[in-house]
């Protein structure tokens, strides 16, 4: 284990005091007893199982549903933290739809010579079938979640865009009921930005995007691949707190070009599709023939503008990690403004020079697969084994354009409940974003903390927790 | 609603009530197992569980040699037996999970904590002592479940659907239990005055489908005859795992099924038929036309009924 590199605390500043929007939290923690931290968590857990708040582990033969580990002590933004937050978001998800749009129909970024073509154009996630096609009020990534970490006071950086289908808002919601049900107390201590309207933002958010306006009720639903589904938990959740039907694809069928559900009785139209599956699975007919999920003929009514699927094939292109590094440029080529966010320099070993430093520097940086994610397939090379290392060189220089690296950073740390008490743990913040007549980001987001002492790598699937978020109201 | 979400709020119910009465018939097995007496070969008992439950044969496949302890792990624990404890509930448990969204927090933490503890239960802690509390909490569970639905769930196409696999699933049971050994409850036995043997088969058959006590408030003279058995069983509707109840259960759903959708399907009327089938004999005339007819025939116009209702209602 490499020895621990100075980072940021949240809670308290150098001289170890509570910082301001810190302060009322830390007297109270200081003011418990030692176990009762224990006893909150336990009961925690309890209520999560019991009303099966889990999530699905790929691989793992027994106890396939775990629990993701909940940390009850909150992490805090400052409502002037916030604001800044928010503008650099709002700005970067305006930005990228506006590049989706662009880059399915004129090009003009490529032509202008910002992006080089063949990023683009030999990119998997680029969807030659969206090209010349405008989604319903030009909107192509409706539901967006923002990986941020803090490295100091005022620096955040933005790890990935996520405008797929990001996962994780039922935690943030569920760790929030929680919260409150455990302490009362800390809650009438606080004035805290509430997340429970997301459902209904989310509803308004599909609602604003179907294809007739016109109509007096639209019918929305929740696209599943089902109940074995890592996040189906949340797909569930999602459905039944927007009050829609939560479906598979053999729910759904196409008849003259339009998209209706199976019913118990007469077929019933779709409007909007809020699809947690991939684009490969969305259609056999258009896509990957072999997939059981999807639903024969979709895309063509999705051509045809008979029905909305959100968020739109082919957004992909836009949280690839390969365009990541060019984010800075296409905020700056859409919004004609500096980006108010930054990005973490990225080395692209598919340049040459760039391989070279980082075959140089492997002790030194984080290497990661450009189409992973979950923490799979990365190289955290700090913590690193000798052996690791050079395992991973090996593989890194079979295949160099698979990969993107970037420098180590000293992820902030907050207050988390471990064995021997409260210490400072590492963490990211994943906040929601949903863009449709306008952009509504839920004030706070999910914070994933790594539990392990040192560790940076917060994914669930490698033993990641949550905390709940609080942004404090001025 | 979704002809999946019907299909899996039917098929849920119909799970549960399945492990319960696996777990009704080892109880019923286990408590006659105990009790030596002549004329019985070893085992029978635990055979008629297994062929009760359709379990029989697959069991000889698996396991082979009839002994207690494999007959419990076989329909307790066995994760390929489709009507073992462990495999009911799941499939309730998965089926209650992809309608979420349809049914109440009650009955999803009835179900699902079900499933949790009965998960964590190591298959070798259970010996032959720890069985009867064993199967009693399986039994208590499903009664919870069943309980936390009638109380909880909104009287609308979904509760109708449940209603039809709860009862679909008891029906069956109950005719497979009269069928395995229908012989032992023709009228000729009577005359015997009940051999022994006979008797304690009518015990085990009483047991399994909780009517033993209830037998006795049913007939004054509380004497087990071979005909009262096979009535109590079949045609009398305040048993609640008779035949007539389960239909004048279906009976009743399906006409509030028609009634709530406006419009009566081919299967709501074959539900229907079959209860005004049973009003309408009576033992006399099911023994002249032969039992093991009328259990054959019965089984096979239940399965009928909830296959035209899957298609009638676009289970996935």
């Amino acid at each position: 284990m490499a020895e621990e590199r100075s980072y940021f605390n949240e809670m308290l500043d150098n001289a170890g005091n509570p910082r301001a929007a810190y302060a009322r939290l830390s007297a109270w923690l200081d003011a418990k007893p030692p176990n009762y931290l224990s006893r909150k968590t336990r009961e925690a857990e309890t209520i999560f199982r019991r009303l099966g708040i889990t999530f699905a582990v790929y691989g793992a033969d027994e106890a396939t549903e775990r629990l993701i580990p909940f940390d009850p002590i909150p992490r805090i933004i400052s409502a002037s933290e916030w604001r800044r937050l928010s503008a650099g978001i709002d700005q970067r998800v305006r930005a990228l739809n506006a590049f989706l749009h662009d880059i399915y129909h004129r090009q003009e970024i490529l032509r202008a010579g910002r992006i080089p073509e063949s990023l683009i154009i030999q990119n998997d996630a680029f969807l030659p079938e969206m090209v010349g096609f405008t989604p319903a009020q030009k909107v192509y990534a409706h539901i967006i979640g923002t990986d941020l970490v803090r490295v100091s006071e005022n620096e955040f950086y933005v790890l990935e865009d996520n405008t797929r289908t990001p996962s994780g808002v039922s935690y943030m919601m569920e760790n929030r009921e929680t919260m409150m049900r455990m302490f009362p107390d800390l809650f009438e201590m606080h004035r805290i930005a509430p997340v429970e309207h997301y459902p209904e933002n989310l509803r308004q958010t599909l609602e604003s995007v179907a294809p007739d306006l016109s109509k007096s009720e639209q019918t929305v639903c929740v696209l599943t691949p089902g109940i074995y589904n890592s996040a189906y938990f949340e797909h569930a959740f999602l459905a039944d707190s927007m009050g829609v039907e939560l479906v598979e694809g053999r729910d759904l069928f196409v008849d003259e070009g339009k998209v209706f559900m199976r019913t118990t009785r007469e077929p019933q139209q779709v409007d909007v599709i809020y699809r947690r599956i991939d684009d490969a699975f969305l259609d056999p007919l258009t896509f990957n023939p072999d997939s059981m999920l999807g639903v024969p003929g979709l895309f063509d009514a999705y051509r045809a503008g008979n029905v909305t699927i959100c968020n739109a094939p082919g957004t992909g292109i836009a949280d690839d990690k390969a365009i990541y590094a060019y984010v800075p440029d296409i905020i700056e080529f859409y919004t004609g403004q500096k980006p108010i966010l930054n990005n973490v320099p990225t080395w692209n070993c598919s340049r040459e020079d760039d391989l070279a430093y980082v075959l140089d520097h492997l002790e030194e940086i984080v290497v990661k697969e450009v189409h992973g994610s979950g923490g799979y397939g990365m190289l955290i090379g700090p913590t690193a084994s000798k052996r690791q290392i050079a395992e991973f060189r090996k593989i890194l220089m079979s295949n160099p354009s698979n990969y993107i690296a970037q420098p180590t950073l000293a992820l902030s740390a907050c207050p988390t409940h471990v064995a021997s008490g409260v210490a400072p743990r590492h963490v990211d913040l994943r906040p929601f974003v949903l863009i449709g007549d306008q952009v509504r980001i839920t004030p706070g987001g999910l914070t994933r903390v790594a539990l392990k002492k040192g560790s940076l790598v917060v994914n669930s699937s490698q033993g990641g927790g949550t905390k709940d978020t609080w942004v404090l109201e001025d | 609603m979704l002809g999946r979400t019907a299909s899996s709020l039917f098929w849920m119910s119909r799970y549960q009530e399945r492990a319960q009465n696996t777990a009704k018939l080892l109880q019923a097995a286990y408590r006659t197992a105990m009790v030596t007496h002549a004329g019985q070969a070893d085992g029978e008992n635990w055979r008629f569980a297994l062929a009760s439950s359709g379990s029989e044969f697959g069991f000889t496949e698996k396991v082979g040699e009839l002994t207690p302890r494999g007959v419990i792990s076989y329909m307790v624990f066995d994760k390929t037996n489709p009507s073992s404890v462990r495999v009911c509930l799941e499939t309730a448990r998965n089926n209650a999970r992809a309608v979420r969204t349809g049914i109440t927090a009650e009955l999803w933490e009835a179900i699902n904590t079900t499933w949790i503890e009965f998960a964590d239960v190591n298959p070798q802690s259970i010996t032959q002592e720890k069985l009867p509390d064993f199967l009693a909490w399986i039994s208590q569970r499903s009664h919870l479940f069943r309980g936390a639905l009638l109380n909880t769930i909104l009287r609308d196409d979904g509760y109708y659907f449940s209603q039809l696999g709860n009862f679909v699933e008891r029906a069956e049971n109950t005719a497979r239990i009269l069928d395995t050994q229908y012989w032992v409850l023709l009228p000729d036995n009577d005359v015997a005055g009940g051999a022994s043997g006979e008797r304690y088969q009518w015990i085990v058959i009483l047991r399994a489908l909780s009517g033993l006590r209830s037998y006795r408030f049913a007939y004054q003279d509380a004497k087990l005859k071979a005909g009262n058995i096979a009535t109590f069983l079949i045609l009398r509707d305040e048993m609640p795992r008779s035949l007539a109840h389960c239909y004048n259960w279906i009976d009743d759903t399906v006409e509030d099924l028609g009634e709530f959708y406006g419009s009566v399907q081919p299967s709501l009327e074959m539900g229907s038929q079959i209860w005004k089938d049973l009003k309408s004999t009576n033992m006399d005339a099911i023994y002249n036309n032969g039992l093991h007819e009328f259990l054959t025939d019965f089984i096979g116009r239940n399965n009928a009924f909830a296959h035209q209702l899957s298609i009638d209602y676009n289970f996935a």
